[in-house]
């Protein structure tokens, strides 16, 4: 029974979430919910953790930032000093006004591709990989609850008779 | 729920009133700039500072009609009763432009009317009322204080068409913050979508209305000070201003409200988004600013460095202190979602960049206005504090007026349920 997989499928979110939260307050650990949209407050509800994504932005960006502060200090300071309408260039502080456009546009544009890489690769969603979801209805209009019977306590059946009677219109064990 | 104007805040904020005046009356005395120079662009910086924020409040509530946005219902009241600090602000400046146009003080310099003319009649040198000409004349010399600039520019600052512009932009602004104002209350009691759906049309006639004469008001009142330089920037930097003036005491204000248990129904979403507000408007504020310095920086024209040449030889700490505070600090500490949600970090970042932006207005007039010495003293402090008395007063009086949630908006339900 270990390697089964309970897959619940709901047809609407709002019956799903109830659903979750009755199992939830039983102590049942739901595994993932696959769904179309972002459904308001399941996160919660089956315990995802908030994403570190925002972190991994700023660091990013901070990243960028170093970067493109550190190219322009070499190319236009210490490499081959440039003239700007006879600006002084001894020092990085007296041109740093000319450099934060690129500085900020850098910063932008590690942080954006930075973060949609790193989703793409935690989610494992690139182009060509298999996908994992295992209804492709559920990037239509149903919503499948997945839950591992190793992770609870509770019987199978158990589990399946409380899915039917909070709403779910399929339930298969594969 | 009704909010209650205690007596201790009414007499709190007298108090503050009444120290303003102090500070007026020994400021007045003790002034020996130039024609009480100092006294008055201390009248302008307050009286501008505390009608912006009304003036980004009535935008504020302008943005969210037109936009039918329903997550600001349960806030709206509290916006409406910051704009009804408008009527004042708009009384103080008219006083000050009064003062200005009968050369009670040399805030516009533009306002003189010797600069207009190229010659002026030799006897009459030395008297109250110099006989200024056009063309050369018998008896006629040069006129040592005509100014070629302002001269050129006289076709649009000249007296009339200035008061022209000057009571249109506060005629019509007052009259849409009392005609929002009339509809809100009028929808607490009739009901229905008929007032919303028609607000929309109201407010998209306002903003258009606002989006020129914020520039335009900016050029008049505050670019004009320093006459000969000009910035086509400068109305969009204003406007930043003004907006993020709002968004700052918005946030304190309902952050005030929501512990005293006066708005039970404003959660921590709503406080979210209006701490990302002020965090998203900071930085269009030092995106305005710094586009402005870079710009002018980099050319290096000489009519359009004069504006920062002053302000960075005379007031450079203040100056570039400013500019790093409004931005380092929401940038750093509002960063996070969960700071957003923490009322410590945005009472405390809201109080610190609302004297920034203070500052901010301080440093628009007075290098111009006045001149070369900073000095933030006794006057300074003790006028802002009276203003702020003054605005705090007529803000809760407007509150205390009518009940704090709005009743029968379409999307009053909607708001309350607010989760972010």
């Amino acid at each position: 029974m270990a390697d089964k997989i309970i897959y619940a499928t709901f047809d609407d979110d709002m019956v799903l979430l109830e659903s979750a939260k009755k199992l939830t307050a039983k102590g049942v650990h739901i595994r993932d919910v696959f769904s179309p949209f972002p459904i308001h407050g399941i996160d919660p509800v089956i315990g995802i953790k908030h994403t570190r994504l925002a972190i991994c932005g700023f660091i990013y960006g901070l990243i960028g930032l170093t970067l493109a502060v550190s190219g322009m200090y070499y190319f236009m300071i210490v490499d081959w000093p440039m003239n700007i309408g006879g600006k002084p260039n001894d020092f990085l502080y007296q041109n740093i006004p000319a450099f934060i456009p690129i500085s900020f546009e850098f910063t932008v544009l590690l942080a954006a591709h930075g973060m949609a890489l790193t989703f793409f690769l935690r989610n494992w969603t690139l182009p060509g990989i298999k996908p994992r979801n295992p209804y492709p209805y559920t990037t239509d209009d149903k919503f499948v609850m997945e839950i591992h019977p190793s992770d609870n306590e509770i019987s199978t059946d158990e589990l399946m008779s409380d899915l039917q009677s909070t709403g779910s219109i399929a339930i298969e064990e594969r | 729920m009704e909010f209650v104007f205690s007596k201790r805040a009414k007499i709190l904020f007298s108090v503050l009133m009444i120290i303003g005046v102090i500070a007026m009356i020994v400021g007045f005395m003790n002034d020996h700039s130039n024609h009480h120079g100092r006294f008055w662009a201390n009248i302008l910086t307050n009286g501008f500072f505390f009608f912006a924020i009304s003036l980004g409040g009535l935008f504020f509530l302008a943005l969210q009609y037109a936009t039918e946005a329903s997550y600001m219902v349960v806030l709206k009241r509290i916006i409406e009763s910051i704009t009804q600090y408008i009527f004042v602000g708009a009384t103080v400046l008219i006083i000050f432009f009064i003062a200005a146009s009968a050369h009670w003080n040399h805030i516009y310099h533009w306002m003189d009317n010797a600069v207009y003319h190229e010659y002026v009649m030799e006897s009459t040198i030395g008297t109250d009322h110099p006989e200024y000409v056009d063309e050369m004349v018998e008896g006629a010399i040069d006129n040592e204080h005509y100014d070629k600039i302002i001269d050129g520019k006289s076709a649009y600052l000249n007296l009339p068409f200035f008061w022209i512009r000057t009571l249109l932009y506060l005629g019509v602004w007052c009259f849409f913050a009392y005609f929002f104002r009339k509809r809100s209350l009028m929808e607490d009691e009739i009901g229905g979508t008929k007032i919303h759906l028609k607000n929309m049309g109201y407010a998209a006639i306002f903003l258009v209305f606002f989006a020129f004469t914020s520039s335009t008001a900016a050029w008049d009142w505050i670019m004009s000070i320093d006459t000969h330089w000009f910035s086509t920037l400068f109305g969009w930097y204003v406007f930043s201003g003004i907006w993020v003036s709002f968004m700052i005491f918005l946030v304190l204000f309902t952050i005030w409200l929501r512990g005293r248990g006066f708005v039970p129904f404003v959660n921590d979403s709503h406080i979210h988004d209006i701490g990302k507000w002020m965090f998203a408007i900071s930085f269009l504020w030092t995106y305005l600013w710094f586009s402005q310095f870079m710009l002018i920086w980099y050319s290096d024209i000489p009519e359009e460095v004069t504006y920062y040449v002053q302000r960075i030889t005379e007031y450079k700490g203040l100056f570039f202190g400013i500019f790093f505070t409004n931005f380092v600090f929401p940038m750093v500490i509002l960063m996070s979602r969960d700071a957003k949600r923490t009322i410590g970090y945005l009472i405390f970042v809201g109080v610190v960049i609302f004297f920034g932006h203070w500052l901010d207005v301080y440093m628009m007039i007075f290098p111009g206005g006045v001149g070369g010495e900073l000095h933030i003293g006794f006057m300074e402090i003790g006028m802002f504090l009276g203003f702020l008395g003054l605005f705090l007063y007529t803000v809760f009086n407007s509150l205390s007026k009518a009940p704090i949630l709005v009743k029968n908006h379409p999307f009053l339900e909607e708001s309350k349920h607010l989760h972010i």
